[in-house]
């Protein structure tokens, strides 16, 4: 079915806690809330899942780890460091777990390397963020200081006027979904 | 919501709204620049070209244009590359271990202060590239196959662990950077009259990857920082305790110590702090951010320096001390020839600047004062400077053999390279303040509401 969508245009932050709260009570299909700044307690009220950036953090640092102990074990140990054994001040390079000590801070800067990268990485293609997209926001005054309600519905409009009007909403823009 | 005490100073001064905020921080960008802003600009130029031809100097000659000679192989180039580092530790300890120990007056200073890391540690990097002689063969130093046999890396050198070190801190630094720009570059994106500056708005457009500010993005958003705070914080104390490992992990007396890790660590941050506050007390002035940079900010950073100076202070006296009761004559040697030595004005020099100067901090009345700080700030900055020049130069003038002891003095060009840097490093600065939000609006407009100086009435 055709749904008609609401823009309710908020001043505070306080006040886009109360409305989204009112409007979620009641039933309404509260579709996204663009604003200038993070608003705290807002995501468990819009009922959005915890974000699992922190553990592709982890499973990218793991995959950095890796990649570090594999690429000093290839160079100085197995492979290149076989045929072509490097002997700096007697420091013994036969086997990975006598130079583990000296490999650490290179195994260290990899996991870290790999981790905030690849995050960040993650982070930009999860939020559809990259050179040449353009803004999805209705309203171009939500990157200064208006806080935007999307609200999708079918009927009750009444009610959810009301809902936001009891909240201190500022502007009200309808729209037809297209 | 996040509430505060009253009693608690506000962080941003005056009736500000979110629009104040909004307009204030684009004002640099959009406006036109002042007089003193060309008249710095000017001079850094001309300070930056005069470097760049020392440089194609050196590189066209060779290192011999340089003061350095057969004992005292490793001078002035890696002093100003250890203290060039040393200045890009602030920008990540204000944005990282800051944001983990929830210190909201981090908003203001945080995108200058990165900015200054990531300026400071290209004119670092700078150094080690010229010292290489032939620059082009830079990628040397990085584990890539080539074709000259098998020539490769050596990953117990602390050398090595450097190249890995720097270039990972510039490269997260960078993304940190701008992870947190790009909200602030949607703002001054849809701010732009699309008739007046077309070329701006594109420009910011794209910069901005397409913003706006949905919430689950806000919340992924919360959670990037929060995770790369907690990966730059180890990142940070890594990269110079790895840089005093070149010096540590040889046996030179006065090199061949323990101690360095912790105290380099700590001397990077106390500089670096120092360097924040120079550049920030003439920024705010340049671009009117008086109502965000206040000197509460001022006087929370010169608590950070008088307690990171005092904690360098006792490094020094530990050096010392462990030098005597050790009992190995050129160990004692070493320290006694540093301070009493021929070289003894740096060794002075760097007490009285690191040492003495900071603990007037202790009276409230010069560590809130915005022309007190600048000058110790600056005292601080040469201080530091000394530091590297003591823990280089003096232990390898006198070298193992007597007949081989020498002195060392900086050539011309050494001169002229090292203010390059400093010119360089302005240049960017200075466009960087025209171009850039320099204040992270987005995080100071969360705080508006608690911290405000209105709002805590």
């Amino acid at each position: 079915m055709k749904e008609k969508i609401i823009h309710a245009i908020f001043n505070d932050e306080q006040d886009v806690l109360t409305a989204v709260k009112a409007l979620k009570d009641n039933d309404v299909n509260v579709n996204e809330v663009f604003s200038p700044f993070p608003i705290h307690g807002l995501d468990p009220i819009l009922g959005l899942k915890e974000t699992r950036m922190a553990i592709t953090a982890f499973i990218y640092g793991c995959i950095g780890l890796t990649f570090g102990a594999l690429l000093i074990y290839y160079i100085m140990i197995s492979g290149e460091g076989k045929s072509w054994p490097m002997n700096i001040g007697g420091k013994p390079n036969q086997t990975f777990y006598h130079n583990l000590p000296s490999f650490v801070p290179i195994i260290f800067e990899c996991t870290v390397l790999f981790a905030a990268h690849l995050m960040s990485i993650t982070y930009l293609f999860r939020n559809k963020l990259y050179p040449g997209s353009s803004s999805t926001s209705p309203d171009p005054r939500t990157t200064d200081d208006k806080f935007l309600v999307e609200v999708l519905y079918n009927k009750n409009k009444d009610q959810i006027l009301q809902l936001l009007k009891k909240s201190n909403v500022s502007e009200i823009n309808e729209k037809d979904e297209d | 919501m996040h509430k505060e005490s009253k009693i608690r100073d506000p962080l941003i001064l005056g009736n500000k709204t979110y629009h104040d905020i909004t307009k204030d921080i684009a004002k640099p960008v959009e406006g036109k620049a002042n007089k003193y802003w060309w008249i710095l600009f000017s001079l850094s130029v001309v300070l930056m070209l005069w470097g760049f031809i020392c440089m194609a100097y050196t590189i066209g000659t060779g290192i011999g244009t340089w003061g350095l000679n057969k004992t005292i192989d490793w001078a002035w180039d890696i002093t100003n590359f250890v203290w060039w580092i040393g200045i890009g530790h602030a920008g990540t300890l204000i944005s990282a271990v800051l944001l983990l120990f929830r210190q909201k007056w981090r908003m203001a200073i945080n995108r200058s202060a990165e900015a200054m890391t990531i300026f400071g540690v290209a004119q670092a990097a700078l150094f080690p590239l010229i010292h290489m002689g032939r620059p082009w063969l830079a990628y040397f130093v990085f584990p890539i196959p080539n074709q000259f046999g098998s020539l490769w890396v050596n990953f117990n050198s602390p050398l090595l662990w450097d190249v890995f070190a720097i270039s990972t801190y510039f490269s997260v630094s960078c993304v940190f950077w701008y992870i947190g720009l790009i909200p602030d570059f949607a703002m001054l994106r849809d701010r732009m009259d699309k008739n007046i500056a077309p070329m701006k708005k594109k420009l910011y457009a794209l910069m901005a990857f397409g913003w706006s500010g949905r919430a689950k993005h806000w919340q992924r958003f919360e959670e990037v920082s929060l995770v790369l705070a907690g990966l730059a914080t180890p990142l940070v104390f890594s990269v110079h305790s790895i840089v005093s490992m070149d010096f540590a992990t040889s046996i030179i007396p006065g090199w061949h110590t323990t101690i360095f890790p912790p105290y380099f660590v700590l001397g990077a941050l106390f500089s670096g702090f120092a360097m924040v506050e120079t550049l920030l007390i003439i920024m705010r002035k340049v671009v009117n951010m008086e109502a965000y940079i206040t000197i509460k900010h001022i006087e929370y950073m010169n608590v950070i320096i008088l307690f990171t100076g005092s904690l360098v202070g006792v490094a020094y006296i530990t050096e010392l001390f462990m030098a005597w009761y050790s009992g190995v004559e050129f160990e004692q040697y070493a320290f006694l020839n540093r301070a009493t030595g021929p070289y003894w004005w740096a060794y002075a020099s760097m007490m009285t600047c690191n040492v003495v100067i900071p603990q007037l901090y202790w009276i409230y009345k010069i560590r809130t004062s915005f022309v007190a700080t600048f000058i110790l700030s600056i005292f601080v900055n040469i201080g530091m400077w000394f530091e590297r020049f003591v823990i280089i130069v003096t232990s390898l003038h006198r070298d193992f053999l007597p007949s081989s002891w020498g002195m060392f003095s900086p050539s011309f060009i050494d001169i002229g390279i090292f203010l390059g840097t400093i010119g360089f490093f302005f240049v960017l600065f200075l466009l960087y303040s025209r171009a850039f939000p320099v204040v992270a609006q987005a995080e100071i407009k969360s705080i508006l509401k608690s911290s405000g100086s209105e709002y805590k009435k």
